[in-house]
């Protein structure tokens, strides 16, 4: 193990730290900390100059005015809405593309193979307009659809990537032995390799869950109204209209960003695994 | 799927469209298997790539009539400053973020140990990756705020004079890559820290009988064991360097005086804000773009399909 196990030295290190561990722990998240102190100052803590100190009560109200005088309700409705088709959707289509990827040889596959990896890696930018026109043409324009649809597209080329990667590293025989005895192709997929898939549909689904919960740009491109757009793009527009009210903006962004911080917690092994896969081997 | 296993001998015997199928089942299946994910990569990405080129060439408000300008755009991108402080600020991000890898590694070497609760630390240490940009965007906005943020105090603590950092031309830009590098280096750090769990302990203890030790051991016996986790580091800080844009949106809308502005921005800007609908013109400062990163990505690409050979 590297660095050097802090059990095997002096006692004073060990103190050390262990001390230092929760200091920088402290000031790494300072700026996080700062926020959600913010967030439950009531605004005369702020008025009167109490910028640092601990809130004089905690001021749950502005979690409450949050919801009940910005549409932050529908914005995370919305946000789900986007969000959980479209892992569904990249998902299954990753599975699907993936193990075409990974189990079939024939002369196109590492071109098919490195068009999605190259995708996955383009600037938003280049695809913006003629998807958005894409999106205006077929009438999906402001609908929680159309930027579904976008992403699922989009998240299939990472998707590809992970699931195809994954299942090269599963023993290759079992499809052989399955072949010989003649079943079909798609009952190979289906009873034997897509059981197999279980832990690497789990992290892509975590993974894709945060990436398009977080997702700003696209929100902003392919939505406009209340009605439609995600939390990231109601926080912004939030923003403009709270100006330097930054309880309700500290209490805004704390909402927003729950529903992954909870995934990532509860589902921690997962989300560690997908990102980190292709980091160990290579 | 015992059933299944008789019927390939049955199926021999006359030749229907069911019997093409099974014949040809292993050509056939991968591109039934493919058919979903082409299309909609197709459609949503390789599509938009050709015809955002294809614009580029074109004067166009997104509504009306196209007109043929040829090399126009791109010969007025040579005249524009705004376009030169965007691609300069984009080669800012591009060396700074790269700090994120070292640091991401120096954080992992902190944590990587087994001490009661560490596993606590770990994830709390990766914690700014998974909050949205917007809202690390909005988080150090706060931090930054002139007269109560408590950078804005930290520096007039030290200096006498505090610096309203997103407001000041010299120093905006440095600013928002600041609050970029924080989910980066947490996200360079979770790399590192899987890495390390996969050095080999026997290399590491003959280097140790070697005498080998502190940053020699790092160097000649750990970082060479790390190059997976290093290579996807470069990688994802490369790409999200260049990729930067909702920071910017959010911290300073490209302010103070466009001072701010990267090229994701300024295209988004010239295509679709309320400083006009010049898709065209955007268009050719995103293929600019583009051809920046193809730069990046080629080369990624290209040790990939090495590796992928080497296998």
């Amino acid at each position: 193990m590297f660095p050097r196990p802090i059990e095997h030295t002096a006692p004073a290190t060990q103190v050390l730290y262990k001390l230092a561990l929760p200091v920088a722990l402290i000031l790494w998240l300072l700026p996080l900390l700062g926020v959600a102190m913010t967030s439950l100052k009531p605004s005369s803590d702020l008025a009167q100059g109490n910028y640092f100190g601990l809130p004089s009560y905690l001021a749950f109200s502005n979690y409450a005015d949050v919801f009940n005088n910005s549409p932050i309700g529908q914005y995370i409705l919305n946000s789900f809405k986007v969000t959980i088709p479209t892992v569904i959707g990249a998902v299954a289509i990753s599975c699907l593309s993936g193990f075409a990827l990974a189990v079939y040889r024939f002369r196109m596959n590492l071109v098919l193979f490195f068009l999605f990896v190259a995708g996955n890696f383009v600037p938003f930018q280049i695809l913006m307009v003629p998807v958005r026109d894409l999106t205006v043409s077929t009438g999906l324009y402001n609908t929680i659809t159309g930027l579904a649809l976008f992403h699922i597209a989009f998240q299939s080329g990472f998707c590809t990537l992970f699931m195809r990667n994954f299942i090269k590293g599963l023993p290759f025989e079992l499809i052989e032995s399955a072949r010989v005895e003649g079943v079909s192709e798609f009952r190979i997929f289906w009873y034997i390799v897509l059981p197999l898939m279980r832990p690497a549909i789990a992290a892509l689904s975590v993974l894709v869950f945060t990436f398009i919960w977080n997702d700003y740009f696209w929100a902003t491109v392919l939505t406009t109204s209340a009605e439609t757009q995600p939390v990231t793009a109601g926080l912004y527009s939030l923003n403009g209209q709270w100006i330097a009210q930054w309880q309700l903006v500290s209490a805004g962004s704390i909402i927003a960003a729950m529903p992954p911080v909870l995934m990532f917690f509860l589902m921690q092994k997962h989300f560690i695994a997908g990102l980190t896969l292709g980091a160990t081997k290579g | 799927m015992t059933g299944s296993a008789t019927t390939p001998a049955i199926a021999g015997t006359h030749s229907d469209t069911r019997g093409i199928w099974k014949r040809n089942q292993r050509a056939l299946a991968p591109w039934v298997f493919l058919a979903p994910g082409i299309i909609m990569f197709a459609l949503y990405v390789i599509y938009p790539i050709i015809a955002s080129m294809w614009l580029s060439f074109y004067d166009w408000d997104g509504l009306g009539t196209r007109t043929w300008l040829g090399m126009q755009n791109y010969i007025e991108l040579l005249d524009d400053d705004a376009f030169y402080t965007s691609l300069y600020n984009n080669i800012i991000w591009l060396v700074l973020y790269m700090l994120a890898v070292p640091a991401g590694l120096f954080i992992a070497l902190f944590l990587n140990q087994t001490v009661m609760g560490i596993r606590i630390y770990k994830s709390l240490f990766f914690f700014p990756f998974v909050i949205s940009q917007v809202v690390v965007g909005l988080i150090f906005a706060w931090f930054y705020a002139p007269n109560f943020g408590l950078f804005y105090n930290l520096i007039e603590w030290i200096t006498g004079t505090g610096v309203a950092v997103l407001a000041d031309d010299r120093y905006v830009t440095y600013g928002i890559i600041a609050a970029g590098l924080w989910p980066q280096i947490a996200y360079c750090m979770i790399l590192y820290l899987t890495g390390l769990n996969n050095v080999a302990p026997d290399q590491v203890e003959a280097a140790r009988l070697d005498g080998a030790k502190g940053f020699k051991m790092l160097w000649h016996v750990i970082l060479p064991q790390l190059r997976p986790a290093t290579f996807i580091a470069i990688v994802v800080t490369v790409i999200g360097a260049l990729r930067s844009f909702d920071l910017v949106s959010i911290m300073t809308d490209g302010g103070p005086y466009g001072s701010s502005r990267v090229l994701s921005f300024y295209m988004y800007e010239q295509a679709l804000s309320e400083y006009g609908f010049r898709m065209g013109y955007g268009a050719a400062i995103a293929v600019v773009l583009f051809a920046i990163m193809m730069i990046f990505i080629s080369f990624f690409i290209w040790k990939m399909v090495r590796d992928e050979r080497g296998m």
